[in-house]
């Protein structure tokens, strides 16, 4: 395998973009990518989509992206595995490129939500259909229902949930592309309308438009795109149990712990080595339970680390700097690149305000459903 | 929910038919081709005893649009006796009232109608036991 | 003989006080209890129908007999609240119950006697020895008018009887069915709620069909009032029963049993056949035991039942119809009421 690297991103603002249709979300961070490295034409593109069909009625993305971004002949595989598809699509550029099949390739995440569709229920459609969603539960409902397993197993109280909304607020406020950048309060968090007991709105990620793009070269020709590149370290993709009755541990993220395991054995580091970390905190539980997952935090103490501010800019560990999914928002395809994109910065010290000092190796970890898949990555200063 | 989809499901809906897989006794439900902790591929029928005990809970407010008019609604993961844990809502009671840790019996419920004029889908609910 | 092996009865632990209604309308609730004997009455949840209550009384009803369900080669449903207009309920009972394939089913609607209709055919399956088993339920989950003196009453539950010969609980003495036709309540095809004819519905209707359908199976029995431990009639309201029985002859106590209606409300097809399961829920060995249904339109079954030494020891296998009435509840405003029976509409 070669080694790989990222050599340019590109990002739309995150946010109810009303003027922007998909297309033009994918063209114009995939632009950002290109014209950053200054490339005209890639070998290669993957894209993470999860629902072009059910939110905006268009499936067969391939073209219609070749098309639009003028590249048309180029391959364009589409890629999905619901709010890991960015991720899974950044794994499959990774892959091409490693494998020596090609050697520019773009990994882009774009999802169009605000467009009149039901997003709860084609957010549903992540979820087991026939044993789940039949019955009523909603995304929400089910990281509630994680939520209430982790209080009761391991005390995690409504304030360390509280914590997390707020620190991720704290850091998308320093961010420029963030969807909401305005600090939140714990008695705002704790005030807020109930969605799923016990998770209420300012619990949850937003409904948002965006893309994101990344441009991966072997790292060996990366200095013709860039003097800071970045190198995709490790790559690790896993799966669980689809539906949540049917793991025995609802508050442990089984995807995430695997899909971890296998990126720190192929990078050879372990979860010290973590200077910066983007994880998916598409409710506020959800981060909690990926820290342990990530062996961050100890099994159970996971709502203690916004609680104590070791995740916060200036602690131990800082997590999701950009704000997260919570804040800078979750357009669920292109999710798993903004977490990218951030950590590239980070790495490359252009985080600005948000800059965790020396940063050198930064990890990010990307969901679908509710823990059914994860992948994470890890990306080390060149 | 189109109806051949509804009715491929209705001896789990129905009569809460589970599998136990031969090899190594785990209990499935719904029943599957591949037991998920052996991979054995040989199964009995069996019907799950109705009760089990909430594992996990939550109280939807923001409902699907199906199910708008019941919010808001409890939701749990129960399992049976026999080790299966199915997703159910908790009917006949408050919402705030379920929990982990609660007993509860399986009621035959309508579950979701598809519109006004389509197939009304039917299944199982949690009550709690008193 | 052949008689009842199995029962079971069901209602919704959702309830509304007569008050309540009362209050909605600026009614005089003290004049409504006084005058219909009404106190509250069962409401069905968004997730209930003639269905769900069908199944919970046919599982009861299953588990008082102890039989394998295979063997219930007939399934009736009485019922003028079918959920569908085309498509039988009792297909769907029928596969929830684990009764067929090889199974005969239908949907019977006689307006509130659709019950005890399906309780008859049931019963002559059974006689006729084309089955070993037939199940007869009658459920409902009753419409009446906002704002209708039938908004006090209707309500929803209902009840099941397996049929059999061996092991019975309860013997059937004897049937005898009166029918003529008497337009004193009708609901036509699309119509929300049922129609009635005020005042026509009780001397020409309910009185004159259940007088002559239960004069008529005292005479073929040779049995007087006196005879019986317990009676039931349909239960439209609290008052027209205990008139009815009284002017039969049967006392309050041969009737207070049976009388569920002030706490369940009316439950249409499912109302003499729970007031009958309320009853076998303490009969003695021996007991005589009537029931006379009556249904808009109009006729009237009656059932003289015997109760046997196996009855005492079978009933413990499922919950009574006390335990439903008086167990866990849950009171309702007028505005959940409102949504549970579908009052609230909303866009398609």
């Amino acid at each position: 395998m070669r080694e790989v690297a990222i050599v340019s991103a590109g990002m739309t603002p995150f946010g109810e973009l009303w003027r922007y249709s998909l297309r033009d979300l994918f063209v114009e961070a995939s632009l950002g990518a290109l014209r950053q490295a200054k490339a005209d034409t890639v070998d290669a593109v993957y894209v993470g989509n999860m629902s072009g069909g059910q939110f905006v009625g268009q499936e067969h993305l391939g073209p219609l992206l070749a098309d639009h971004l003028g590249i048309r002949g180029v391959p364009i595989t589409r890629v999905e595995s619901a709010c890991a598809s960015g991720g899974v699509a950044l794994r499959s550029a990774f892959l091409d490129v490693a494998s020596g099949m090609s050697d520019l390739v773009l990994a882009v995440g774009v999802e169009k939500m605000n467009d009149g569709g039901d997003v709860t229920n084609v957010l549903a459609t992540a979820a087991d259909q026939e044993n789940e969603v039949y019955h009523g539960i909603t995304f929400p409902g089910l990281y509630a229902m994680i939520a209430r397993a982790h209080m009761t197993q391991h005390g995690t109280t409504l304030e360390d949930l509280a914590a997390v909304s707020v620190k991720n607020h704290r850091h998308g406020a320093l961010n420029p592309k963030a969807q909401f950048r305005q600090e939140v309060t714990p008695e705002q968090v704790m005030a807020s309308s109930l969605v799923a007991d016990p998770l209420r709105l300012l619990h949850c990620s937003p409904v948002s438009d965006g893309a994101a793009a990344v441009l991966l070269c072997p790292l060996a020709r990366a200095q013709e795109f860039t003097d800071r590149p970045v190198e995709i370290r490790a790559s690790g993709l896993a799966t669980s149990s689809m539906a949540l009755a049917e793991r025995r541990d609802p508050a442990f993220l089984d995807a995430v712990s695997l899909s971890a395991s296998r990126a720190y054995h192929m990078a050879g580091l372990g979860p010290a080595d973590i200077d910066v970390a983007e994880v998916h905190d598409c409710f506020s539980i959800a981060e909690i339970c990926v820290l342990e997952a990530l062996c961050f935090a100890e099994q159970g103490r996971g709502g203690e680390a916004a609680r104590t501010g070791e995740t916060a800019l200036g602690g131990r560990l800082p997590v999701n700097t950009s704000g997260g999914l919570k804040s800078k928002g979750h357009p669920v395809g292109a999710t798993g690149i903004a977490q990218v994109i951030e950590i590239f910065e980070q790495l490359r010290g252009e985080a600005g305000e948000r800059q965790v000092k020396d940063a050198a190796v930064g990890l990010t970890q990307n969901m679908g459903g509710s823990g059914g898949s994860s992948v994470v990555h890890i990306f080390e200063r060149v | 929910m189109p109806s051949p989809r509804y009715w491929r499901e209705v001896p789990a809906r129905y009569r809460l038919e589970a599998g136990r897989c031969v090899g190594c006794g785990a209990v499935v439900y719904p029943a599957r081709r591949i037991c998920p902790a052996c991979r054995g591929q040989q199964f009995e029928r069996l019907a799950l005893s109705r009760r089990g005990t909430v594992v996990t809970s939550t109280v939807i407010h923001v409902a699907p649009t199906e199910f708008q008019m019941e919010a808001p609604y409890a939701m749990a993961v129960v399992e049976t006796p026999e080790g299966a844990r199915l997703m159910v809502q908790v009917a006949d009671c408050e919402p705030n009232e379920v929990g982990p840790g609660m007993e509860v019996a399986l009621e035959f419920r309508r579950i979701r109608k598809e519109g006004k004029s389509g197939i009304l889908c039917y299944g199982h609910k949690a009550v709690p036991v008193r | 003989m052949a008689g009842i092996v199995g029962y079971g009865a069901f209602i919704p632990r959702h309830r509304i006080k007569a008050e309540e209604i009362a209050r909605q309308w600026g009614k005089d609730a003290a004049a409504i209890r006084r005058g219909l004997l009404l106190e509250e009455k069962s409401v069905p949840g968004l997730d209930e129908d003639t269905i769900t209550i069908s199944v919970e009384a046919g599982r009861a009803a299953l588990e008082r007999a102890g039989i394998d369900p295979r063997l219930v080669g007939a399934l009736y449903i009485g019922s003028e609240s079918h959920p569908y207009a085309v498509k039988p309920s009792g297909t769907v009972v029928a596969e929830a119950l684990g009764v067929g394939p090889e199974v005969h089913v239908a949907d019977f609607e006689f307006a509130c006697k659709a019950g005890t209709e399906a309780m008859f055919v049931a019963l002559s399956v059974v006689e006729s020895g084309r089955a070993e088993y037939a199940m007869g339920i009658g459920a409902d989950t009753s419409q009446g008018a906002p704002n209708d003196a039938l908004e006090y009453s209707a309500s929803a539950g209902g009840a099941a009887y397996l049929f059999g010969k061996p092991h019975v609980l309860a013997e059937v003495v004897e049937t005898y069915s009166y029918t003529t036709d008497t337009p004193d309540f009708w609901r036509r095809e699309g119509e929300f709620y049922p129609r009635h004819t005020g005042r026509f519905t009780g001397e020409p209707a309910y009185f004159r069909h259940i007088t002559a359908a239960t004069k008529a199976i005292l005479e073929r029995t040779g049995l007087k009032p006196s005879d019986f431990r317990y009676a039931v009639f349909h239960m439209p309201n609290g008052k027209f029963p205990l008139s009815v029985g009284a002017d039969l002859g049967f006392t309050k106590k041969q009737l207070e049993t049976g009388w569920v209606v002030p706490t369940m409300g009316n439950t249409y097809s499912g109302s003499s056949p729970t007031g009958l399961a309320a009853i076998l829920d303490v009969a003695d060995p021996d007991d005589l035991i009537l029931i006379t249904s009556f249904g808009s339109g109009a006729g009237s079954d009656s059932f003289v039942l015997r109760a046997t030494e196996l009855l005492p020891e079978r009933r413990g296998r499922a919950p009574t119809v006390r335990s439903m009435l008086e167990g866990p509840r849950r009171y309702l405003t007028y505005g959940q009421y409102a949504n549970y029976r579908e009052k609230i509409l909303l866009n398609e």
